[in-house]
């Protein structure tokens, strides 16, 4: 037997006991602490500040402050200095920031060292480029910031959501605060200790930790200009609310339930590579997960089969080490909704399998899992799991596959397998999904424009669309 | 299973143009990134050793040089006997891969030792002589006692489309293969990747070859600018793996050139585990077509038994 021995990464990542806000370029005396984990294992990593109404004034204040009398006085060529600063110390302490998302995240250190660290690096380069190039946004002449941007990032990719938010907004000559999840907050303390380490001005981006309370007065902050979340369409739903009737510009990026659609004709190993990767990549956590299996009638048994054998090859375990492929569920609360979803599925017909695999003692883990013979109107096949559970739906022919995959609330990405071009452009042109991905999947580009339809959000993140968000015409 | 009944129809160049051209596709992008991702497997201690130990085990150690002599083919021989002076407990090479002129001398060389003896037959490496003389090129090898034949197959024929063609010499070839006493030299038929150059193609070679009778597919002679690479034995490794579910017969599949170091060859036995299963980790059902390859590996296994890198001067070549 070939068994890999265990191939642990380094703890290189160190915690701080406790954590205080990042607000004017200082770290605020750390009160009102919670515990945050490593998923993984539930050890206590380090205390973090529960931010309170006023902790989210003082930073709007430092903000604003920076903003007039600092940020927006500086040429975009001096931003975009800034802005290659962060992303060169990024890439100096990329093994350190895999680790600590790692460890606070659960997922595998696989995953951050080859893809959370190295993208969200790649949106600072990007952004860094635009700075100085605004005139050429398609805003006209001198296009002018919002001001103040309050950001609230989800916590399946913390470090790189904050780069997708704070790369932008700082090129367009924004300032900052974010809250990042309560869930996984490190990352971005330790991006806090990179703009003090690149001696970005006080006050340009500043970080309040807590819950949701701390996310509602922030975006309910009256002085903040522009409103960026990403995560849930409930919450969505709520922040839309709370902005109504305000001159905030605001960007929602939330859940979605992509098809990726599979026909007869595809590249069927490398179709079954895509699906494996659209739905166990970051164990599910990830809004345009390809969590709806949409498969040609007539391969389904075949491509099942295929399906399950790769599945058996997953290895399930220690997200520090190098060979894992599917780490530990964010949370106690992620994982319950997860088990209660697929209960629920399986009650109203679906047919649940998951390969043997051993899961650890302690943390929160979930086996990778299809759910087979799913109708339509299945819980599964409607609602966002945001786990490692994909549903399968069977459909005949092209135009079924259409109206099965538009079939949703969301709106978010889609995929489409298959040899022959003139049907994955035909195809491409039905799906209403902001993302269409075609024989690959869960590709992400800082120069591509990646957003949802519907229930999916609205606004784009990336590319120069990105930049939008962040700018008004010039007078 | 029958050529005709896997391909369900009598066999014609129609009709097996159309079984090949009913295969899926490769996608080159998917394929290669799923090649690239398993090679970031971090193969470390126990399964270092396992590792390495195997990929001396599957090895085809080879010369195929115009300036081939007795006396180097019978130095590679020695070296393939002991291959670490120090350890007797050193695994020895699954066999020496040599023009079929020197099999006698490799024969003699080796003696009673349980390496085989691997020849290149059908004029390698270009296959391009008369049929006739192919054939006899292979018996001469079977008749001076070569356990194996890496055949090539008629890669003008097979860009052709003439399918049949490829189907009728690899058939041919392995009826030279048998003896009149005693087992039959197995055959491995090469299909010089480098010269079908899309992946597609190398997938319906692939299959013809098995349905002709291979009892391994090989990559490469060597010869050419590519040859053995990662994505291309994956691809192999996905044909041998769905030739079983369909026929129960297992094919091996052998690497060839370009693979020289211990790391790579960890590599491709994560590809092997990953793709197409525990199963094929045995040198009946995989093989390393190589050279060089086998000092490295022995240095890299000296410093995991050692805890001490030696260099190259501690290990003979060849």
């Amino acid at each position: 037997m070939f068994d890999y021995a265990p191939a642990p990464e380094a703890k290189l990542a160190s915690f701080q006991k406790s954590y205080g806000h990042f607000i004017g370029g200082k770290f605020t005396k750390p009160a009102n602490l919670y515990p945050t984990i490593n998923p993984a294992s539930e050890e206590v990593l380090a205390q973090i500040s529960h931010g309170t109404a006023k902790d989210v004034d003082l930073a709007v204040k430092a903000a604003r402050s920076s903003y007039e009398k600092v940020w927006s006085k500086l040429s975009g060529a001096e931003r975009g200095k800034y802005l290659y600063r962060i992303a060169r110390i990024m890439q100096e302490r990329a093994r350190e920031l895999a680790v600590a998302e790692t460890l606070n995240n659960g997922k595998p250190i696989k995953e951050t060292r080859d893809f959370d660290v190295p993208t969200a690096v790649s949106w600072f380069f990007y952004y860094a480029g635009w700075a100085d190039k605004l005139d050429h946004a398609g805003l006209g002449h001198n296009p002018q910031a919002l001001g103040v941007a309050a950001q609230v990032v989800p916590w399946n990719f913390p470090l790189m959501m904050l780069a997708w938010k704070i790369a932008p907004a700082l090129a367009a000559g924004n300032t900052i605060v974010l809250k990042p999840s309560e869930t996984t907050p490190l990352s971005a303390l330790l991006f806090a200790e990179i703009c003090q380490q690149a001696e970005l001005p006080e006050g340009v981006v500043n970080i309040v930790t807590g819950f949701g309370d701390t996310g509602a007065a922030l975006v309910g902050h009256k002085d903040v200009n522009k409103v960026a979340f990403t995560g849930s369409t409930e919450v969505g739903k709520i922040i839309a609310k709370q902005v109504a009737g305000s001159n905030k510009k605001v960007t929602l990026e939330l859940g979605g339930k992509a098809a990726n659609i599979v026909f007869d004709d595809a590249p069927i190993d490398q179709a079954i590579e895509g699906v494996i990767n659209g739905i166990f990549f970051n164990q599910g956590h990830v809004c345009c997960a390809g969590s709806r299996l949409l498969i040609q009638e007539s391969i389904h048994d075949e491509f099942i089969k295929k399906l399950k054998r790769r599945m058996s090859t997953l290895r399930l375990g220690d997200p520090m080490d190098k060979n894992t492929d599917v780490g530990a569920i964010n949370s106690a609360d992620q994982l319950a909704k997860i088990k209660k979803l697929v209960k629920k599925g399986v009650s109203e017909g679906g047919e649940l399998w998951q390969p043997e695999c051993k899961i650890p003692r302690n943390g929160f883990w979930f086996a990778p899992a299809i759910v087979d013979n799913v109708s339509p109107a299945n819980t599964v096949a409607r609602e966002e799991i945001f786990g490692p559970v994909l549903s399968v739906i069977t459909f005949r022919t092209p135009a079924e596959a259409v109206t099965k995959a538009n079939n949703t609330e969301y709106g978010l990405s889609a995929g489409i397998w298959t040899e022959k071009g003139s049907k994955m452009l035909k195809l491409a042109d039905q799906l209403n999904a902001g993302v269409i991905w075609s024989n690959t999947f869960n590709q992400f580009d800082p120069t591509s424009p990646f957003g949802g339809f519907k229930e999916s959000g609205y606004g784009r993140e990336g590319g120069r669309q990105g930049l939008l968000s962040y700018l008004k015409a010039g007078k | 299973m029958q050529a005709e009944e896997i391909v369900g129809s009598r066999l014609t160049n129609q009709s097996l143009s159309r079984w090949l051209h009913s295969l899926p596709g490769v996608d080159k992008v998917g394929l290669e990134a799923r090649a690239a991702s398993l090679a970031t497997r971090s193969i470390k201690t126990t399964s270092k050793v396992w590792g390495l130990d195997m990929a001396i085990k599957m090895m085809d150690l080879t010369t195929l040089e115009g300036m081939d002599t007795p006396q180097r083919v019978r130095s590679l021989c020695q070296k393939a006997m002991t291959p670490d002076m120090d350890d007797p407990e050193c695994p020895t090479p699954a066999a020496i891969c040599v023009y079929g002129d020197m099999v006698p001398h490799a024969k003699a060389a080796l003696g009673k030792s349980k390496i085989y003896v691997a020849a290149v037959a059908t004029a390698f490496p270009s296959g391009r002589a008369s049929m006739k003389v192919k054939l006899q090129d292979t018996k001469d090898a079977v008749a001076f006692g070569a356990d194996e034949i890496d055949m090539v197959i008629d890669r003008g024929a097979f860009l052709s489309g003439n399918y049949l063609e490829v189907f009728k010499q690899i058939q041919a070839v392995k009826q030279a293969c048998q003896r009149p006493k005693g087992k039959p030299a197995h055959l491995k038929v090469i299909l010089e990747t480098g010269e079908l150059q899309t992946y597609d193609n190398i997938r319906r070679a692939s299959y013809l070859a098995m349905l002709a009778g291979a009892d391994f597919i090989k990559t490469s002679t060597g010869k050419v600018t590519v040859n053995a690479t990662l994505p291309i034995t994956l691809l192999m490794l996905e044909a041998v793996r769905d030739w079983f579910d369909q026929t129960g017969e297992l094919i091996g599949v052998k690497p060839a050139g370009g693979i020289r170091t211990a790391k790579d060859a960890l590599k491709y036995l994560v590809v092997v585990k990953e793709t197409a299963g525990e199963r094929w980790l045995t040198p009946e059902l995989f093989r390393f077509g190589a050279s060089s390859l086998l000092n490295d590996v022995l240095m890299q296994r000296k410093k995991l038994l050692t805890k001490t890198y030696l260099g190259p001067d501690y290990v003979s070549v060849d």
